[in-house]
């Protein structure tokens, strides 16, 4: 008796073994890519404390499947980014790809992922046109915008304020053409001058502004992110330029470059997609919960990888946690079934969103912190000029 | 256009006076210890992060830059008698491999110590503004201190160089090593002295550049490879070349991002002369370089040999 008894157990044990592959992908696995070391390190914590608190709002999990994050540092470098990803694919085995805050990152980390890897990939920032145009691919998925979309806001901000004249700057690689060729779509006044400067490494701006002082343009557009912004900003004041050329920005002043920034911001105006005021319930509540937890305001880098996140969920909860069948996911990831933090979008056929794009002041608030303010909206439900140019209809 | 001109010349002054600061030190450790060291740059970045901490306890820019200088020299000092001091006798790939170890040492130590994320030095307030040099020429305070602090430190190193018994020591170091040892010199005082003047030159640059740029982890690799560009040019182991060096250096960046772009358009379209320029702009020097070495290949002011 005893002995049959041992021997059931056995069997519900070999069994038991037997039966965890059938059971397997106990969690779902999100590779997050991102910028943790250097001077831009800034914008990839901003982007992980609102992965993390994404995850904290799922209560830990999706579809009852708990959800796992792995972190990896890019360097701010294409090539450690390129390693990172093909690691997260091969050797993590990740469900999901997601982050990129640099498109000349996204551009050498791409094929890798989508094409090699036949992984899906979530881009929470980086949009380059290529990847919205000829490159589109089905395992791509963008939570944030194509490159050219928010200067081309504002653009038309431009047009309507009247500014006759106007000097383009922004540093040379695939982000910085993106966006110069982005005003230049909808800005319809005289471009005064554009200069492209060395990326990463050029901070030191006196060449350019003192050539702009001697054109005396109308306004001076700028994509300037994260650190740069700051340089930027802080050289364009001490030139004296702020005293008679008004400063309109992309991504150059923001949540994470305002504490450095500081008063020297007030005022200038920029275009975004999100805007930490927006009046929908689920932004209210993950711009209360970030302010309390972690004592500054989010960024957009940081809302667009929350709703990265939040889409991963959709699908998986949709699916009831069965993510083996790509196509299935691919499917009701396209349906954009969440709650964004702006509100709602959809996806364009090259899966881009479908989205409005806001003009936003630098205001101090309440208790005297710098931060952004919508006032006005500058497109509505704006599409990205190269989807078109995608396969995929 | 003048006044353009001549703010875009101070622009390029500016930027040739911290390359200079940095190249001195170079060309200096080249010259008279035959060390080739890639640690330089380094001293750059510690300059910088010595003197972020050293303005936070002081809340003093003045001062905590003050003090951040004979930390540098310090730290110079110990990086010589630890680990260059064993490299003298050895080839330059040894030289090569043993500082790149020194690059990689303090990039660690740095994220160790102050983080991975950088830090920022702003412009102190009392340089926090424009002067007018001229009518119509309007200058940053801070840019135009950096002239009058790299122009002062440029006279005293000229001064020290020609008219003290180290500074003849110097010299005579750069000529002939072994004849100066044999001739009584404490030469491991005076390799001692050097190096850690070098430190505190690399160091100066450093926390002077930190409120334009930034203060990063590896800031001063880049720079270090424009500083090696201006001895070659200069000419081995001559302060007097690193200055001229660093100042044609200064103009042709300057003149590459200012009116290279223009130029080009006269000849080519808006669209390739804008994406052309930048690309230009970044070879010119190394063009330059390649010129000088063809036309004299130990530098502008290099000994002959």
């Amino acid at each position: 008796m005893k002995r049959t008894l041992l021997g059931a157990v056995t069997v519900a044990a070999i069994l038991g073994c037997g039966l965890s592959p059938a059971l397997a992908q106990q969690s779902i696995k999100i590779g997050f890519i991102s910028t943790f070391s250097g001077p831009q390190a800034a914008i990839g914590e901003d982007m992980r404390r609102s992965v993390d608190l994404a995850v904290e709002h799922l209560g830990g999990k999706a579809a009852g499947k708990p959800i796992q994050i792995v972190y990896e540092d890019d360097q701010f470098k294409p090539d450690v980014g390129k390693q990172k990803s093909e690691k997260l694919v091969q050797q993590d085995k990740v469900d999901f790809v997601s982050g990129y805050i640099w498109s000349n990152v996204l551009l050498a980390s791409y094929k890798s992922v989508v094409d090699e890897g036949d992984t899906i990939l979530i881009g929470a920032n980086a949009g380059p046109s290529q990847i919205a145009g000829e490159l589109c691919n089905k395992n791509f998925f963008s939570t944030s915008w194509q490159n050219d979309q928010t200067p081309m806001a504002m653009g038309e901000y431009l047009n309507t304020k009247g500014v006759k004249n106007l000097y383009l700057m922004g540093p040379n690689y695939a982000a910085g053409k993106d966006m110069l060729a982005g005003v230049k779509r909808t800005y319809k006044g005289k471009i005064a001058g554009e200069d492209f400067t060395k990326w990463p490494d050029q901070l030191d701006f006196s060449a350019e502004l003192a050539k702009i002082a001697q054109v005396k343009p109308d306004g001076i557009f700028i994509f300037y992110p994260g650190a740069h912004g700051v340089q930027f900003l802080k050289q364009y004041v001490q030139a004296g330029l702020n005293k008679s050329i008004p400063l309109y920005q992309v991504f150059s002043i923001d949540a994470i470059t305002l504490p450095q920034q500081g008063d020297l911001a007030l005022g200038t105006l920029g275009a975004q997609e999100w805007v930490n005021d927006l009046p929908n319930e689920q932004n209210k509540r993950y711009v209360a919960d970030f302010k309390k937890k972690y004592g500054v305001y989010p960024s957009y880098y940081g809302a667009q990888s929350y709703d990265a996140i939040m889409l991963i969920a959709s699908a998986a909860e949709a699916l009831k946690g069965d993510l083996k069948d790509k196509a299935k996911v691919r499917a009701e990831l396209a349906k954009a079934n969440f709650k964004s933090l702006r509100g709602g979008f959809k996806f364009n056929t090259n899966h881009f969103p479908i989205q409005n794009f806001y003009i936003q002041e630098t205001v101090k608030d309440a208790d005297g912190k710098m931060t952004v303010k919508t006032i006005a909206t500058a497109v509505t439900d704006g599409k990205d000029p190269y989807y078109e140019k995608c396969a995929m209809k | 256009m003048m006044d353009y001109l001549l703010i875009q010349v101070l622009n390029g002054v500016q930027l040739g006076l911290l390359m200079f600061l940095l190249a001195a030190g170079l060309t200096l450790t080249f010259g008279i210890m035959d060390l080739v060291n890639l640690a330089h740059g380094s001293l750059y970045m510690m300059g910088a992060y010595f003197a972020w901490t050293l303005i936070g306890w002081t809340h003093s820019f003045a001062l905590g830059a003050l003090l951040a200088l004979p930390a540098c020299f310090l730290l110079g000092v110990v990086v010589e008698v630890v680990v260059a001091r064993r490299l003298y006798a050895r080839d330059h790939l040894d030289q090569v491999l043993a500082t790149f170890g020194l690059i990689l040492f303090f990039n660690e130590l740095v994220r160790a110590i102050w983080g991975p994320e950088g830090r920022s030095i702003s412009v102190p307030a009392f340089l926090n503004h424009t002067v007018t040099l001229l009518p119509g020429v309007i200058y940053p305070a801070y840019r135009f201190a950096l002239i009058v602090v790299g122009s002062v430190v440029a006279i005293l190193l000229a001064w020290l160089v020609a008219r003290t018994r180290l500074g003849m020591l110097i010299r005579a170091g750069a000529s002939n090593r072994r004849m100066i040892a044999a001739l009584g010199v404490n030469i491991e005082l005076l390799f001692s002295l050097v190096f850690g003047l070098g430190a505190v030159f690399a160091g100066l640059a450093g926390l002077m550049a930190a409120p334009i740029a930034s203060v990063k982890i590896g800031m001063g690799d880049d720079i270090l490879i424009v500083a090696f560009v201006i001895i070659v040019i200069g000419g081995i182991g001559s302060i007097k070349g690193a200055f001229v060096a660093a100042m044609v250096v200064g103009q042709i960046d300057i003149v590459g991002r200012a009116f290279l772009p223009d130029f080009l358009k006269t000849f080519m379209g808006a669209a390739s002369a804008s994406a052309a320029a930048p690309a230009i702009s970044q070879v010119l020097i190394y063009v330059v370089m390649a010129a000088v070495l063809v036309w004299r290949p130990t530098g502008l002011f290099g000994q002959r040999t």
